[in-house]
């Protein structure tokens, strides 16, 4: 053994120990406290978990996934979930620095789901509503064929049914890995919209942390009542394209939902803790008479 | 890019050993006329060589090869059409809110003696043109200036022909500040209540909701080297690969070509263009292109706008591929 060969082995060895020693950190802290993106308090879990993943000190809105969502919106044992038989395929066989189908594989064991959104019918208060509920840890909420589908089939429920339909987005956008199937989603969902419109079926969007790109380009602002969930961010071209193109930094609250509500884009602002309450007092001032 | 001993047209890269060959034979003819040489038989080898390097060139370009005849700078644009394939074409400008985007631009014309509505999306030729158009690239008031115009063209019972030629709507500030999202998300959705005929001709770059937003129609026509994507190759690249120099590879994957959109039905039918690309003969390109618009104006004239409505409801209803 060289001289060289030690010092390369013990870095080597170093680097190994230092590797274990931040998983043993990752174990015992994140299983039982979170960080707070915003306020960088250390939370105990349980707390945050019980203030519907809202920072008790800072009120920061962390993500949350969509079968959370519907526990927080849809009254308890009224949900029914429908068209969870569309699954995705790999039109393209799309390769990148991984196949699709790979990344589709990934996106399900890590959230469980088979898609970026979930749809279905259940009731706010007592009056049954359509929805479609988005969930950003699955390709990032991205829009592709099963999206666009099951999107639309939920509108087309809500147009059958005559009941109120509520989508809640969290999305980067159109899916990259189905090129212009994804964009076709949003001529698709748009003109489903557009049926809403004409039957005059109240369309509510709740956007949420983030909603970007090709869903907020089509059914995620074409609410007849649009609402951004506190501290989210909105917007159609991402922060980072936008300075590339300009070449300068752009305001602190650009996107945000407080920014939206400056420029007249959203109707008005809700914190998590009165979203039911407030998209139920909506429906029932839209639908009774 | 190079410029070509013709002067006239942009070479691209992949096209120069076509341009060494023309210099050869144009020397050739030079030396047997110079020299009272006979070299006709050579000449003509050498031009039929030439040719048909030519067809097996542009027939089987790669999609980043094709990106490259989309975006050439010389490329027919919107008031090149205007020009060449219709009559008594009048500009009508304006969102009626403050602004006339130049993106995009819009008016009444005959074309082939019917009355239309053609919108379309501007690019500019000259570094001045460009900069007054802002590269094609539309604000939110320019989607909203085309929406006005095809509720107008619905009300006058106008056929709406919409021509895209764009890398997609403009990422900047006050385009979000103006609801960028929304402006395309509007268009979108009131595209599918008009009661007239839409015919859309992606021209040249197709880039994203940016066209889109000119194109829920009942049909949706494509030129041969031009391509339709939901992202642009370099954007694609610079996320899934965090480089943008992989574009090509990018550009392959994303299936952006005619041929490729035709199988999935996204578009409707892939229209010829003159050998090279559009800029090596525009006037023949306008006159295709008007042939091919003319025959779908009268696929869909005898429909009602309830008719028309659905079919349009349909034809993007079916799009999508999935298992269930």
């Amino acid at each position: 053994m060289t001289l060289t060969d030690w010092f390369n082995k013990r870095k080597q060895e170093q680097q190994q120990a230092l590797r274990e020693n931040e998983i043993n950190i990752d174990d015992s802290v994140g299983k039982l406290w979170s960080l707070c993106y915003n306020c960088n308090s250390q939370l105990p879990k349980k707390d945050l978990e019980n203030n519907n993943m809202v920072c008790p000190i800072c009120d920061y809105h962390f993500r949350i996934s969509a079968r959370d969502r519907i526990k927080l919106i849809i009254d308890e044992g009224t949900f029914v979930e429908l068209f969870s038989n569309i699954k995705g395929v790999d039109p393209l066989e799309f390769v990148d620095t991984k196949p699709y189908y790979k990344r589709q594989e990934e996106a399900h064991e890590k959230t469980g789901l088979d898609e970026a959104v979930i749809t279905g019918t259940g009731n706010i208060n007592g009056q049954k509503v359509a929805v479609a509920i988005m969930d950003f840890d699955y390709m990032g909420g991205s829009m592709g064929s099963v999206v666009g589908e099951k999107v639309t089939r939920i509108m087309e429920t809500a147009l059958k049914e005559k009941i109120p339909m509520i989508a809640f987005t969290a999305s980067g956008g159109a899916r990259m890995q189905e090129s212009a199937l994804s964009l076709m989603q949003m001529a698709k969902t748009s003109c489903a919209v557009a049926r809403l419109n004409e039957e005059k079926i109240l369309y509510i969007t709740v956007l949420c942390e983030p909603t970007f790109g090709g869903v907020t380009a089509s059914f995620g602002t074409l609410g007849d009542i649009m609402i951004a969930e506190k501290g989210a961010r909105i917007g159609f071209a991402g922060r980072r394209v936008i300075e590339q193109t300009i070449k300068q930094k752009l305001p602190a609250d650009f996107q945000t939902a407080e920014y939206l509500l400056k420029y007249g884009q959203i109707d008005f602002i809700v914190e998590r803790k009165e979203m039911k309450e407030k998209l139920s007092k909506i429906i029932e001032m839209h639908t009774k008479k | 890019m190079i410029e070509t001993v013709d002067k006239k047209v942009q070479v691209l890269d992949f096209e120069k050993p076509i341009y060494v060959m023309q210099e050869k034979i144009e020397e050739l003819k030079k030396i047997s006329m110079d020299t009272n040489m006979n070299y006709s038989s050579e000449i003509e080898t050498l031009e039929k060589q030439t040719l048909e390097y030519k067809k097996e060139l542009y027939e089987n370009l790669e999609p980043y090869q094709k990106l490259q005849i989309a975006r050439h700078p010389q490329r027919p644009n919107f008031f090149d059409y205007v020009e060449l394939m219709t009559e008594d074409f009048i500009e009508f400008h304006g969102d009626r809110e403050g602004t006339d985007d130049r993106a995009i631009a819009g008016g009444v014309c005959k074309i082939n003696g019917t009355p239309i509505m053609l919108i379309g999306t501007v690019k500019g030729k000259t570094t001045k043109e460009n900069l007054e158009c802002n590269f094609g690239m539309p604000q939110p008031q320019g989607y909203r200036k085309a929406l006005r115009l095809f509720e107008h063209a619905s009300k006058f019972n106008l056929p709406i022909v919409t021509l895209v030629d764009t890398m997609g709507a403009y990422p900047g500030i006050k385009a979000e500040e103006t609801a960028q999202g929304t402006a395309i998300a509007v268009n979108l959705k009131q595209m599918a209540k008009l009661d007239v005929p839409v015919i859309s001709v992606i021209t040249g770059e197709g880039c994203s909701g940016g066209a889109l937003g000119l194109a829920v129609s009942n049909k949706v026509m494509i030129l041969e080297h031009a391509y339709y994507t939901v992202i642009s190759p370099e954007g694609c690249a610079s996320i899934l690969w965090r480089d943008a120099a992989e574009a090509n590879k990018a550009a392959n994957a994303l299936k952006i070509t005619g041929d490729d959109l035709l199988k999935f039905k996204i578009v409707d039918e892939v229209i010829k263009e003159p050998m090279g690309g559009a800029h090596y003969n525009p006037e023949l390109m306008a006159n295709t292109l008007k042939n091919s618009i003319v025959r779908a104006l009268d696929e869909f004239k005898d429909m009602s706008p309830f008719e028309l409505r659905n079919h349009r409801y349909d034809k993007f209803r079916a799009l999508g591929v999935f298992a269930q």
